[in-house]
Parts: structure tokens; sequence; C-alpha cells
């Protein structure tokens, strides 16, 4: 159980359903190599996670076992795959967010801080919301996690990486540190340059059609994602303060409902009984929408980044091989290196066509990804609405009834 | 029981006369605005009025009307334009039931007679001083049914800028004899439902009556309305004032005593009221009532009353308690409105904004899926505002106006306290001049002796009067503590229920929509 210090976090995976949890991707699961993540372990400022691999291939020494790794190690695996300039051709499987507990942290502080300024009951009953907001975080974290090893392990390249090997299978800590002040500040800049890079590169136009194409798509449906992820937010926000007033509503008829025993204060106690069941069920609505709306929009938001990130590299050698074959005419033009120009050029050819070849099916894949997503998404939101509006509709017509019934 | 029997009808409307000495004073013009911020509007007890209490000869006999108020409303939770019948939220049921008819005179004379047991409609009767015990009164539960049905409509601003005013409409349908006709409107505005409550405050407050508080003054409200501003706040600033003058009229109706005040029915009746003026807060009475208030305030905290009676002491225990919770359950309802506000208009942007993601994907069965979702929001948007309406005009208002009105329970507590202490003063009174009687005998002054004598009469039959004034107060605190609480257990039932439909019909849509958009999910390949 939770303590008040929060130095120990839940093992929540006893009472999780074991359904496929990689909700924003459509994978089919492959024998040969199945990993998940079977534990996690909150700890004061960082989040353990248990990865568990069953594999027949080769490989490995065994055919199951589990690691433990943190945040940065999944961080440094993704970074190793984006840097590798064999996978220039891939959509690299967006990384995960970082676990972000701050804000529950803070509010179960606050609320230890203003421990006494309410009643047990509020108390109590504040606590449990919080530590169930804290849980679904936690849950959250994990499954996204969870769905970056999947995508890896689902890519018929990327799954032979031997970092990725090294990941799951080296029971020792990997020795990877989260970048510092320094490094951290290389990146800022090579960022900058990347995306004004980036804006020269897409200003090429392309030859193929089908990738010309695909830049303004991505482009624009990049932007939108973006948009309807962030309005996402904050309906389901406001959604979730809606069902907090519900509860302070139903705690301040309980308490008018105890001050005597007249019909009124009955009235008033089982109304509130209701108001703390539809809450409930309030609570769960957004936390559904959360779930199948909300990170659905994340995902694609970071997946379509990924895409276009591809694409950056395609226009990037595309540029390249232009540049080489320019270099190449002068050479032969002016009869001077020609050797060392043919050379360039060629590499530049190879490096051009392998991603070329590659990049359309993983556009192609990922458009496919995509619909099977937001299809299997929004399928189950509609059916959990449908659901929870039906639940409080029963609640409500029972309430009434009896309610009606007295008087 | 007493000598009372019988039903008798209210009498006719001819003591206007009787009005002279407590009409509140018209002054001729102003500067002001009617609606200036009543600084006090955060202190919830009720003004002491400056005109002088009704004369030490009144007796007022108490009624036994028993009223019954049902409300009947639209069922499907909407506060919809759709008036039809634009009595449809107003109907008051009065009984009026064994009772003596209560005018508003003094007594006579020895009034030992036994009220008429025939029903007299064109005459006036003369009234008897009947007291009834509680118990008594609860037993009184039939008689004639007279129906009464009150509604305020038809907001109109009239004039313009900083004198501009809004115009209510107060429709009234009744079978009761004592008015002139079935049915008749009049114009009022917001000055004149304050001037009315002060005439009942300074009529009945005295009594130990729970007077209806009128809505609240609001600066900032008005302002928006005058300057013109046409948006759907100051729109919902009309519309919410508008329901509460109703409510307030409906309520004061609903009160056995303040029915028959002749003020009453002239606000109903009447085409043209006096203005009343003194409601302004920094006119001459708004001043003396802010220093009233707060002499009150002071004297509130060092009165003790000696309580032989613990049933007012626990009962006022419990409004208090009562009022801080309703205080507490007013804010989290508030909070509930405005988020589900916030999340009306969230909704909506994200309509729009999965519409644009659906116009850009590619695959068409999932750009029609989006769109579809992005008009399951819009309704969802819909759906949002009204219950956030439904929340605010059903619950919300509910609690204010409880909240109110355990404050003026509250002042008539302590009016019955303020009768006790008169009590108290006389009876002192009463012992010096006493001592001074006793004094002069043993001085041996024959000729003062007749004055102390005439002064120990004096006192002795002030004491006796404030005596009975005292019981005749208790005996209607307690009355109207118990109408109170009747009133409040079916206003609170009836309008939990009706949220609590609302609710119901807001799920029943939702259900509606997503069961419309779950082929569509499906139908994506």
């Amino acid at each position: 159980m939770m303590q008040e210090g929060l130095d120990d976090g839940p093992d929540f995976l006893s009472e999780e359903d074991r359904g496929p949890r990689a909700v924003n991707v459509d994978l089919q699961t492959d024998a040969t190599l199945q990993v998940d993540i079977s534990d996690a372990l909150s700890e004061r400022d960082k989040v353990k996670f248990t990865v568990h691999t069953k594999s027949t291939l080769p490989n490995f020494k065994q055919n199951e076992f589990s690691v433990v790794r943190q945040h940065e190690e999944f961080i440094w695996l993704h970074d190793s795959f984006v840097e590798n300039e064999e996978y220039a051709g891939y959509i690299i499987p967006p990384a995960p967010p970082r676990p972000d507990f701050d804000a529950s942290r803070e509010k179960l502080q606050k609320l230890g801080e203003g421990e006494g300024s309410m009643t047990k009951e509020e108390f109590t009953k504040m606590k449990q919301e919080l530590e169930a907001e804290y849980l679904a975080i936690f849950k959250k974290t994990v499954a996204m996690h969870e769905v970056f090893l999947c995508r890896v392990a689902a890519h018929p390249v990327l799954r032979k990486d031997l970092n990725f090997h090294v990941f799951l299978e080296y029971n020792q800590d990997l020795s990877v540190r989260g970048k510092n002040k320094k490094e951290r500040l290389e990146d800022f800049f090579k960022n900058v340059v990347k995306s004004a890079d980036g804006v020269l590169v897409a200003g090429v136009k392309d030859v193929d059609d089908f990738f010309e194409h695909e830049k303004t798509f991505l482009l624009e449906y990049h932007n939108r994602v973006k948009d309807a992820s962030a309005k996402s937010d904050r309906m389901i926000r406001s959604h979730k303060s809606a069902a907090d007033d519900i509860n302070r509503i139903a705690s301040t008829l309980y308490t008018l409902g105890t001050q005597d025993s007249t019909d009124l204060c009955k009235f008033f106690l089982k109304v509130s009984e209701l108001f703390e069941k539809t809450r409930k069920i309030e609570a769960r609505v957004a936390a559904d929408e959360d779930l199948k709306l909300a990170d659905l929009l994340k995902y694609y938001l970071r997946e379509s980044q990924a895409a276009k990130d591809l694409l950056y590299r395609r226009g990037r050698a595309l540029v390249d091989y232009e540049n080489a074959n320019k270099a190449l005419d002068k050479a032969r033009a002016k009869n001077k290196d020609v050797l060392q120009a043919e050379t360039t050029q060629q590499v530049c050819c190879q490096k051009f066509e392998k991603i070329s070849e590659s990049a359309k099916q993983e556009l192609i894949d990922f458009k496919t990804r995509r619909v099977a997503a937001f299809r299997k998404n929004l399928v189950e939101l509609a059916e959990l609405e449908l659901k929870h509006a039906k639940g409080n509709l029963q609640l409500l017509q029972s309430c009434l009834g009896v309610l009606k019934g007295d008087t | 029981m007493s000598g009372s029997c019988g039903r008798n009808p209210p009498p006719f409307p001819d003591n206007e006369d009787q009005e002279a000495e407590l009409d509140t004073r018209v002054l001729d013009s102003d500067e002001y605005d009617d609606e200036g911020e009543d600084i006090f509007t955060g202190a919830r007890s009720k003004p002491m009025t400056p005109t002088s209490p009704p004369d030490e000869g009144d007796i007022f006999s108490e009624e036994g009307s028993y009223i019954r108020t049902d409300v009947h409303h639209a069922t499907n939770g909407l506060h919809s334009d759709e008036e039809l019948d634009l009595f449809t939220e107003a109907t008051v049921e009065l009984t009026l039931t064994n009772t003596t008819s209560q005018g508003r005179r003094e007594i006579i004379g020895p009034t030992a007679s036994a009220c008429n047991t025939t029903h007299v409609p064109n005459s006036i009767l003369k009234p008897s001083i009947v007291t009834k015990t509680m118990e008594e009164l609860e037993e009184e539960e039939s008689g004639d049914q007279f129906e009464l049905n009150i509604a305020v409509t038809n907001p109109e601003k009239i004039g313009d800028g900083m004198n501009a005013y809004m115009s209510y409409k107060v429709s009234t349908q009744t079978t009761l004899p004592m008015f002139h006709n079935k049915t008749f409107t009049v114009r009022r505005r917001f000055s004149d439902f304050l001037g009315l409550y002060e005439k009942m405050l300074a009529k009945h407050s005295l009594l130990g009556c729970i007077i209806p508080p009128p809505p609240q003054k609001s600066v900032v409200g008005m302002t928006k309305v005058k300057v013109g501003k046409e948006d759907s706040s100051s729109a919902e600033f009309v519309e919410k004032r508008r329901a509460a003058l109703e409510r307030y009229l409906q309520r004061v109706v609903a009160h056995p005593s303040l029915l028959q005040d002749p003020d009453v029915r002239e606000f109903l009746e009447r085409d043209e009221l006096p203005r009343a003026v003194n409601t302004q807060t920094l006119s001459g009475p708004g001043l003396l009532k802010m220093i009233n208030r707060a002499s009150d305030a002071v004297n509130k905290m060092t009165i003790k009353m000696n309580e032989s009676d613990n049933w007012f002491e626990s009962k006022l225990q419990e409004v208090e308690n009562e009022e801080q919770l309703l205080r507490r359950l007013h804010a989290a309802v508030d909070s509930l409105v405005n988020h589900r506000k916030e999340l009306c208009s969230n909704t909506a942007v994200f309509s729009k904004s999965v519409a644009m993601l659906g116009s850009v994907e590619e695959n068409t069965a999932l750009s029609r899926a989006l769109s579809q979702l992005a008009e399951v929001e819009d309704k969802m948007e819909q759906l949002h505002q009204q219950q956030a309406f439904s929340d605010f005009f059903i619950l919300a208002e509910l609690l204010a106006d409880y909240v109110r009105l355990l404050g003026a329970v509250r002042c008539c507590f302590e009016q019955r306290m303020k009768v006790w202490q008169r009590l108290q003063e006389a009876q002192s009174t009463l012992q010096k001049k006493r001592e001074a009687e006793a004094k002069l005998l043993w001085a041996n002054k024959p000729e003062k002796l007749q004055q102390a004598k005439d002064d120990i009469n004096e006192w002795e039959s002030k004491v006796s009067q404030y005596e009975r004034d005292l019981e005749r107060v208790t005996c209607t605190v307690r009355k109207e503590v118990l109408r109170f609480e009747k009133e409040k257990a079916r206003d609170f039932k009836q309008h939990i229920v009706k949220y609590l439909e609302s609710l119901l019909h807001t799920q029943h849509r939702l259900v509606k929509c997503w069961e419309a958009f779950l082929p569509e999910a499906k139908a994506i390949a």
C-alpha cells in the first residue's frame, strides 16, 4: 500500500487486466520475440521497470528472462537508434515521455498539509482520490514504455539491433546516465540547426510524387494532431474538475444529512449516496477519455513527428545526393578528383536509394497502424462512454424511484 | 380550542388609512441609480428599519392558515423560453382553514365574540383575539382551496444610459375574493420589490415573522445592462434576476400573514406604485440602515438572553449550523457550474479541432468517423451547457435563496430577543419606581406619593403588556419556524428531484449520441 511519504510505490499489476496493453498500436504478437513490462516500482524520484522477454531466437542465452530498467535507459536505446545511420530509412518508434509524478506528488503533499482543516471522512476520500490519480499516471507511463519496446520488437530490422538485445538481456546496470547540462545544451543547438535545415530540406521539391505528397500531408497532419491533443487535454481536465465538485457536493450533503434524523435529512443522505456513485462514474469517464482519446492523440503526435524525421533524413540524403551529382559533374568537367567525386556520389546514391526504399514501406505501414489504432480506440471509447452513461442512468433512475416513492 | 371556528375569507382592502404611518417616505428626485451596491450584502442579517415599531397597543392573533406550495415544472428539465402558460412555474395553492380573519387593526375593545360561522364575502369582519396552541395549528389540515399564481416575466429595459432600469411584468391569477379581479398584470421595477420588502420588514418582523428576503442588488450586473451590453452574461443576469424576483413573490404570498397585508395586495394590483426611493444605498434612509445594522451587530454580541425554553437555543444553533453547511454546498455547486461551463467551451473547441483533423485524414472511413466524433462532441457541448443551466437555476439558486432565508430566520430570533430585552428594561424600571415609592413613603412626602403611584401603575401595565408581547412573539416564532421547516423540506425535495431528472435527461441524450457514433467507429477500415 502506498505510504504517506511515497517511498515505495504500489505493485499495481496484481489487479490489472492482463489484456494487450499496447493500446495505441495494433501489434501482432510474434512468438519469436515477445517483450512486456511485467512489473514496475515507483521510488522517490524514479521508476524501475521490470522488462520481461520471451524469445526463441538463438541470440539470447535463455528463452525467458527479466531485467530492471529505468527511464534513462529507454532514452539511451532510442537515441542509439536515431544516431545509427543504418536505420535512417525507418520510422524510429518515438521515445516514451518521462514519468511525471510531480503534479500528483504536489497535490498529495498539499493534502497532507491541509489535513487539519477538513473532516476525517473528507481527508480519507481526498487521499483515495489522489492515490487513484497517482496510480492512473503510473499505469500510463508503464504502458507508454511498454509500447515503445513492443514496437521495436515488432520491427523486422530494429528487433535485431545489438543494443536492443543488450537492453533486454544485460542484467547489470547499463550505466547510462542522463545527459548533463553541457550535453543538453548541445542537444538544444543541434535541434535548432536541425529545424533550420529541415526547413531548407523541406523546401526542395521532390521528384517522387509519393514522397512529395507525404511531406505535405504529414506536416499538416502533425499540426492538427498537436492541436487536437492539447484541446483534448483541456477538455478532460475540466471534466475531472467537475467530478471533483460533485465529490464536494456529496460530502456536504452527507454532513447535512447527519445533522438530524428528519425526513429531509434522510433525503439528503440518499442523494449524497447517489452523488458519490455518479461522481465515481464521471471520474471514470474522464479517465477513459484520457486513455482512449488524449493518449491516442499524444501518441500519434509523437509518431507523426518520427515520420517527419524520416522524411527529413531522406530529404537530407536527397540533397546530399544532388550535391554529389553536381560535384561529380564539376569534377568531370575539370577532370580533377573524379574518382573521389565518383565514390562520394555512389555512396550518396546508395544511401538515398536505401532510405527511399524502406521509407516508402514505413510510411505505408504507418498509415495502416494509424487507422487501426484509431479504429480500436474510437470503438472502445464509444463503448465505454455508453457503458458509463447507462450506469449513470440506472443509478439516477433507481434513486429517483426511491425518492419519489418516499414522498 | 378557543372561540374561533368556521371559515372566514380575509378582509377586503379597505384599510389603506392604516398604512399611513407605516408607508415609507417618498422622496422626489434623486440622482442615484436604484441598484446601488449594498455594502453589507455580505452580511446576511436584515436591517432594522428606522421607522418606529407599531403601536404597542396592537395585538395580532395568529392565523391558522396552512399553505401548501406546489410548483409545477416542465419535465424536460430545460428552463426554456417556451412559456406557453405563464404560470407553469408559479402555482401556489392557499388553504384558508379554521381561522379568524386578520386585519391590521388595533383591537378597540374586549373581543370575546366568536367569529362568524357563515361565509360572509362582502362584509367587513370584526377581528378577535385567538390564541392557538401549536398542536391545534398542526391539526388544521383541510380547508377551502384558493388559488393564487404569480409569474414574473417579460423583462424590458426602460430608458437609456445610467438612468435606465429593467421593468418586469408581474402577472397574477387568483380565485381569492380579496382581489378586485381574477387576473391582472402590473409592471414593476427592482426597487419596487425592495420597497415591498422594506414595508414587510417594518410591519411584520417585529412580530417574529420570517420575512422572505428579496434578491440582492448588483452594481456590476445592472451596469452592464444599463450600458446596453448585449451579451450572454447580461442576458443571463436579467434571467437570473427575473427568476429570483418570481421566487421572492411566491414565497411572500405563501406566507399567511404577509398575504393578508394590504401592501402586498397593492403591489400585485395597483397600476402605479409610488417610487420606493429609500431603498438606495446612498440615500438618507440607506445610510441610516447601515448605521442601524452596525449597531445591531454590536447589540447581538452583548445581549445574552436568559433562555427558559431550550427549544429556542437549540433551534438557533441548528439554524446557524445549517446556514454554514448550505453556504458550503452552494460554493461547491457554484464551482460545478463554472467547471461545467468551462467543459462546455473546451468541448466546443475540441470538436472543431477534431473536425480539422478529420478533414486532413486520408483514409476515408477514418475521416468520416472523425467528423462524426466532432459532431458528437458538439452535441456534448450543448448537453453540458444545458446541464450547467440546470445546475445553476435549479440547485445553486435554491441554495442561495435558503442561505438568505436562514438569515431571515435568525433575524426572527433576534427580534424575540429584543422584545425580551424590552421587557427586562421595563421590569427594572418598574422595580426602580417601586423603590422610589418606598423611599417616599419612608421620607413621608405625600405630595409626591401620588405621582409615584401613578408611575408604578403606568409601568406595571407596561410590564404586563410586554410580557404578553413576549409570549405572543415566542408563539409566533415557534409557528413560523415550523412552517418554514415544512416549506424548506418541500422545496428542497422538489428541487433536488427536479435536478436529478435533469441529470437523467442528460444521460439519456448522451447514450443516444454515443449509440449513433459507435457504428461509424466500427466502420473504419
